[in-house]
């Protein structure tokens, strides 16, 4: 069979470079196995029966979620308004688009070095207007970063601003793909706006909302960019991660098993949100 | 006659709205970076305006005494290496999964899909190991051997996308000419998929720019950097941040891509859905 010769060499590199550092990480996840030293002993599930009783992991586990899914209930939210405010031709619509696709296109870690500057504790422009308009107390302003609530607040701020443009894209890509007479027919019935939307054309594109906003869970679940540039999972890890976590944990900590372990926690989570959208995906091909 | 499917008052303020939001950042690192030191750090000024003359002072020191150049020369070298290798393995792994029948190439198609999905946060810690292993850590090569193992799954969806498009009597015409099928392959398919191929090059390189997490595990060294983790981690000395050189390195960075990218986006979308329905 040529034609499967063809997919041998992918095939080949991606086994070699993700399925076995794959299993790499399951293995080094029973091992007690350090950067520092080459020796290594099997320990069973000792790692994560610790990791499991660490009150910093079971912080970062909650995080992971609380950020991955509040910042996806948002972006969808957001992204439904962009994308119906956007679905008519309008002049200027292509610089509009140039603009609003910029925070997904631009380096992460740069956009998020621009919100660093954004949320500084003395030269926030966030504060300054806040105190223009007599909001805040200048001598005191809000620590966007170093108060635990606020630091929440930021992180999951920046993930959405990350997030909308690639929802929103999608989502017009969906709604462009409705036929033009169907909302429109149920305008001629009488169907409002929120009827029309919200009973007709929202309910058609569910699967590829769907399928957007699992693909978004998963980039925010394992992103680790965003936290550790503006908090580096601070203030007392009210910001950490399970990818924060496993990095500090593994690479600065030197801790390879450890760091594996927490990582391995990723994997649950990723597979249900995948196998989800293949069932998403398969049941939209039936209809 | 058409009928009018929602009114368009509301339109205007969502799209200022959000338009504000995600732009905002960009026109801030855009204003910081000509502003002079004093001017930035003066509580009393108007942050939105220039108080005093603007400066090119953050830019020169950035291209003057920083590694910024040569961190963009590193992702320039790695990006055009990834693309490469991605290509090589890519387009031959989707045209075979296009022209294979019936549900095995449907379920391999898929398989390459969710390989897309596997996180670099689950994989950086062995990889790690791994490009120790063979002498390559700190060095570039790490990023060229593990970058392809996100851009290949993510290209070979797309470009099967593109290939399912193209007639199979386009093919079989050219074998009956007399063409092999090597030839028909490279003479036919290739030309026709030719703006798919190179949308498939660009996105490859927009997400080697974006990686952090392997960039930043696997290279210890300023002069090894690529610019994603060059400027947050590197350009920092201490803990003083030179926010004018900053957000002038952010922005140099950022705004070509969004451009290539925008110029792009429409094939992309068009790939995309073409992957996904068959």
């Amino acid at each position: 069979m040529a034609g499967a010769l063809l997919l041998l060499p992918a095939t080949f590199y991606i086994f070699a470079l993700v399925g076995v550092p794959f299993l790499l990480a399951i293995f080094y996840g029973v091992t007690d196995i350090k950067v520092a030293s080459d020796g290594y002993e099997i320990v069973g599930a000792r790692n994560f029966r610790g990791i499991l009783a660490s009150p910093t992991f079971r912080l970062a586990l909650r995080n992971s979620f609380l950020f991955a899914v509040s910042s996806q209930v948002l972006v969808i939210a957001c992204a439904t308004a962009l994308a119906l405010a956007l679905q008519e031709p309008f002049r200027g619509r292509r610089a509009v688009r140039f603009l609003i696709l910029l925070p997904w296109v631009a380096p992460i870690s740069l956009g998020a070095i621009g919100w660093k500057w954004i949320l500084d504790s003395i030269y926030s422009v966030i504060n300054w207007v806040l105190a223009a308009a007599g909001l805040v107390n200048p001598m005191e302003p809000p620590m966007w970063l170093g108060e635990p609530g606020l630091a929440m607040v930021s992180v999951v701020t920046v993930h959405v601003w990350r997030m909308l443009p690639f929802a929103t894209v999608v989502l017009l890509a969906g709604l462009t793909s409705i036929p033009r007479d169907i909302p429109e027919a149920a305008a001629v019935d009488g169907a409002g706006f929120w009827r029309t939307h919200f009973g007709v054309t929202l309910p058609m594109i569910r699967p590829i909302v769907l399928v957007a906003s699992l693909f978004g869970i998963i980039f925010t679940f394992t992103d680790m960019a965003v936290v550790y540039i503006l908090t580096r999972g601070g203030p007392h890890d009210a910001t950490q991660v399970l990818p924060s976590l496993a990095f500090f944990t593994g690479i600065l900590g030197g801790d390879l098993a450890g760091g594996a372990a927490i990582s391995l926690f990723l994997f649950p989570m990723l597979l249900a949100a995948a196998l989800l959208m293949l069932r998403v995906a398969r049941r939209s091909e039936v209809t | 006659m058409r009928a009018r499917v929602a009114g368009g008052a509301w339109r205007l303020p969502v799209v200022l709205l959000f338009g504000i939001f995600l732009s905002f950042p960009f026109y801030w690192m855009l204003i910081t970076s000509f502003k002079r030191t004093g001017d930035l750090y003066d509580l009393q000024n108007n942050p939105f305006l220039f108080n005093e003359r603007p400066t090119l002072d953050h830019w020169r020191l950035l291209f003057r005494e920083t590694l910024y150049l040569r961190w963009l020369g590193n992702t320039a070298f790695v990006g055009v290496l990834v693309v490469a290798i991605t290509l090589a393995l890519a387009v031959p792994a989707a045209y075979s999964l296009a022209r294979l029948a019936g549900r095995w190439g449907e379920r391999a198609g898929i398989a390459m899909f969710l390989m897309y999905l596997v996180p670099p946060s689950l994989l950086f810690i062995p990889l790690s190991r791994v490009v120790a292993a063979l002498g390559l850590q700190d060095t570039l090569w790490s990023l060229v051997l593990v970058y392809p193992t996100f851009t290949v799954p993510f290209s070979t969806w797309l470009l099967m996308g593109f290939f399912k498009s193209i007639p199979r009597d386009l093919e079989d015409a050219a074998l009956v000419d007399g063409f092999t099928r090597v030839a028909a392959f490279w003479r036919v398919v290739v030309p026709i998929a030719f703006s798919g191929i190179l949308t498939v090059a660009i996105f490859s390189f927009t997400l080697v720019l974006q990686e952090f997490v392997y960039a930043l595990t696997f290279i210890s060294s300023a002069s090894q950097q690529t610019v994603g983790v060059g400027v947050p981690i590197f350009l920092v000395r201490g803990d003083v941040y030179y926010w004018g050189s900053l957000m002038a390195a952010c922005l140099f960075a950022s705004v070509p891509v969004a451009i290539l990218y925008n110029v792009f986006l429409d094939r992309f979308i068009a790939g995309l859905t073409a992957g996904a329905v068959k």
